[in-house]
């Protein structure tokens, strides 16, 4: 009765599901080639190592290895796996180099370097950077880190406690270490980097502690900062200057990161970039989010919060602003604007354009032109109930006034929550069969803005929350998306939000891990169930695939639950308070009674 | 000599007069408890420690208006942001069971002023001492351990657990052994 009940608030949620379950039924399309795919510079061809989390400059995180292929990988087994001795969410994806792999975990972030030549891995060597343990009382959500990048010899990363460092990748020997988070303001850092040109891309954590969002240039050489662009202030902290040239109006003017606020409020406004970072070194632009505005309770910051929610693009020889996108102007629901974007080239109504696309968190799939940042699509790809879709003249989401939020207001059922229909777990695109496989979440939430007062260090959210299952009772999915019709092609139901990433081969298959442990094959035209393994906990992190130094093609995944929607097993959190993990606990209750927290790296290979 | 003896008695009752003016409005409320023998660990090698107790404790740990104010501190002070209403998040859940550094109030209150080193910040230059007993004796509430003739009732937003003064005892949930 209940779900009958909830069920009929939701019209677009319910013709969004029965279009995916009608599509779903379709006939799968041949494995032949498309015409949608990365530009070249961005994805050269497959090495078979995997040297940044999304594999390459334009975040496609697709193999060109086969050698495990549709038909074959139900035969797949354990080759080695490897304890990272951190019971914390492991969202990071491993990195191989030649004959190494290495891997960061959550805190306190040590990296570890894995001999691939020799039987079962052992440990070449490992890097502890002692962060500072009062750094995980201002990590938003779960002590996580996201990666590490190799370039030039080096592995850099980042550590909760907010240093860049740059290691020897042959020795672990610390080359250089560079402060540049406080977390006495709240500030923390959970992305990785991308190392663009000899500089190290960096961006900050603490939207929900009202920080300042920022990316900074670091120089891969001797770790000092270049350039800082912030994502709220006057022109000049933002880096916007006489390049700048964004599509829409509603971006135009002079110091728009301090109008579009009440006075001061830019200084604890948010609009952090703790996700990701694509480059397209043709146009020498990168491409990279900024966060949700601070605080949560939208009362308390009138105006369009510029320049956060949104997407730039920059120079990264300089940081200055090429243009910038607003996906959530005036964010109600923490939408923050962080995602993957994927670098395709593609023809778009009979013209070749070169696009950019974005599952974004407030529940749309948008198609950019990645050189004016003009919005050529924007379609849902799950239920959405706070937003009724984008204004494509004007490129403005189009709020629903009924999901409004507001201080001492309780609003019910507004899809997506605030972990959006989609968080940070990255996408990946196939050019083979031209489908984007989105991991994802389906929640709805209640929410109620309530005061707040700004104490430095602490959070600043101003929010109750609590999450419940969005529509048909799935918690997540996962959805192949067809970039050229901006439609879903087919759609998996899971129990739990899909918090891990996803990794697609030439073999056609699609690898995505559960929050019960299971760590899944399926076939990349179909969707069908090719192969499936239970690991020690649940998954949170990104899968890759590499040619191991034998020449065999292998597949890694970190096994761990945490982060923001399995906080409530690695924080230990009471899920009777509806409110705990910022009301992400309420709809998680029963995830303590399927996994544990661990932290397990395994490997996989054909016998 | 006598003249030298006025001098000085008058001297005596000038200052006395001074101290006489002085007057302790808000005692110890903003600079704390002095000495507060709050241990982390109920571990004493040899022996066993006599249960210490601050002579706050008692005056805040039972009293209605006291855990009224620690549940409108708790929400302003930002606790609520870390621990939710009880249910953790960046910071552990305060109404299971688990006491990483005491369940005391005296411990709590230690937490709070003094931070721990794992992540709890210190307040002990943002909030008063006598509102950090406040908020300690709500935190109390929140597992269950204050009496219900005393615990909050009500919540002024979205219900988002039972009321205070009907959270069941973390350790035994309400169930009899």
């Amino acid at each position: 009765m209940r779900a009958t009940e909830r069920g009929s608030r939701f019209s677009l949620g319910l013709v969004m599901l029965a279009s995916l379950a009608l599509l779903a039924g379709a006939a799968a399309q041949p494995a032949a080639d498309t015409a949608i795919r990365p530009p070249p510079a961005a994805a050269p061809p497959d090495d078979g190592q995997w040297t940044m989390p999304a594999k390459n400059y334009a975040s496609t995180r697709y193999s060109d290895l086969a050698e495990i292929s549709e038909s074959n990988v139900k035969n797949l087994q354990v080759a080695f796996t490897f304890s990272t001795g951190v019971n914390k969410g492991q969202e990071a994806a491993p990195l191989v180099v030649g004959n190494t792999m290495y891997i960061v975990t959550p805190f306190p972030n040590i990296v570890y370097a894995l001999d691939l030549s020799k039987p079962s891995a052992p440990m070449k060597w490992k890097y502890e950077p002692n962060p500072e343990p009062a750094a995980q009382g201002v990590a938003c959500c779960d002590v996580v880190n996201r990666g590490a990048a190799f370039a030039d010899g080096r592995i850099f990363f980042n550590t909760l406690d907010g240093h860049t460092i740059a290691l020897d990748a042959g020795s672990g020997k610390p080359i250089w270490n560079t402060q540049i988070g406080n977390i006495n303001i709240g500030e923390t850092i959970t992305m990785a980097p991308l190392v663009v040109k000899g500089k190290v891309l960096v961006g900050n954590s603490g939207g929900e502690m009202g920080v300042r969002g920022w990316v900074k240039a670091l120089d891969a050489a001797d770790g000092h900062v270049v350039w800082t662009a912030y994502s709220t202030g006057p022109d000049k902290d933002v880096l916007i200057g006489p390049d700048f040239k964004p599509h829409y109006d509603t971006d135009k003017g002079k110091d728009l990161g301090v109008t579009t606020w009440p006075p001061e409020a830019w200084k604890i406004g948010g609009g952090n970039m703790w996700g990701w970072i694509s480059y397209d070194p043709d146009l020498n632009l990168f491409f990279h989010g900024t966060g949700n505005p601070g605080p949560w309770n939208p009362d308390l910051r009138p105006g369009d919060n510029k320049w956060t929610a949104g997407i730039f693009a920059r120079d990264p020889d300089t940081g200055a602003a090429k243009w910038f996108y607003q996906w959530t102007p005036h964010d109600l629901h923490d939408y923050d604007g962080i995602n993957e974007q994927v670098l395709l080239d593609m023809n778009w109504q009979g013209q070749p354009r070169k696009v950019l696309v974005r599952p974004e968190r407030n529940g749309y799939v948008y198609v950019l032109d990645r050189t004016t940042g003009e919005v050529l699509s924007a379609q849902p790809f799950g239920p959405v109930n706070s937003s009724k879709g984008v204004d494509l003249k004007t490129g403005r989401l189009v709020v629903n006034p009924d999901k409004k939020t507001g201080t001492g207001k309780v609003v019910r059922d507004i899809c997506p929550t605030a972990a959006g229909l989609k968080d940070w777990q990255p996408s990946a695109f196939s050019p083979r069969t031209g489908l984007l496989y989105i991991p994802h979440n389906n929640l709805c939430m209640d929410e109620e803005g309530v005061e707040v007062n700004y104490i430095a260090g602490t959070p600043y959210v101003g929010m109750n929350v609590r999450m419940i299952p969005g529509p048909g009772g799935n918690r997540g999915a996962f959805t192949a998306w067809d970039v050229a019709t901006a439609k879903p092609v087919w759609n998996l139901k899971e129990n739990f939000p899909v918090w891990s990433g996803a990794v697609v081969t030439a073999g056609d298959v699609v690898f995505y891990g559960t929050m019960e442990g299971w760590f899944k094959a399926v076939s990349a035209r179909t969707g069908e169930m090719l192969w499936k393994f239970k690991t020690s906990s649940g998954i949170i992190g990104q899968p890759i695939t590499y040619r191991g130094p034998d020449g065999r093609q292998y597949v890694a995944i970190l096994s761990g639950v945490g982060g923001w929607a399995g906080a409530i097993v690695s924080g230990d959190l009471d899920p009777r308070d509806a409110t705990a993990a910022l009301g992400f606990a309420n709809a998680m209750k029963d995830l303590k009674d399927v996994t544990t927290p661990g932290g397990t790296l395994y490997v996989f290979r054909l016998p | 000599m006598k003249r030298g003896l006025v001098v000085l008695l008058s001297a005596t009752l000038a200052l006395a007069a001074c101290q006489r003016e002085e007057r302790d409005t808000r005692p110890q409320s903003a600079l704390g408890s002095g000495e507060q023998p709050a241990p982390v660990t109920t571990l004493e090698p040899g022996g066993e420690r006599p249960s210490v107790s601050d002579n706050k404790a008692a005056a805040f740990e039972a009293n209605a208006f006291h855990l009224s104010e620690g549940k409108r501190l708790f929400n302003w002070f930002n606790c609520t942001g870390c621990h939710a209403n009880g249910g953790g998040g960046m910071g552990p859940a305060l109404m299971d069971q688990k006491w990483i550094y005491g369940s005391s109030i005296e411990s709590i209150h230690a937490t709070i002023r003094d931070g721990r080193p794992n992540g709890m910040p210190t307040f002990r230059d943002k909030v008063p001492d006598d509102q950090i007993w406040e908020l300690a004796a709500f935190v109390r509430s929140l597992g269950g351990n204050a009496p219900s003739s005393a615990a909050p009732s009500r919540n002024d937003d979205m219900m988002v657990h039972p009321s205070e003064n009907r959270l069941p005892d973390a350790a035994t949930l309400g169930k009899s052994p």
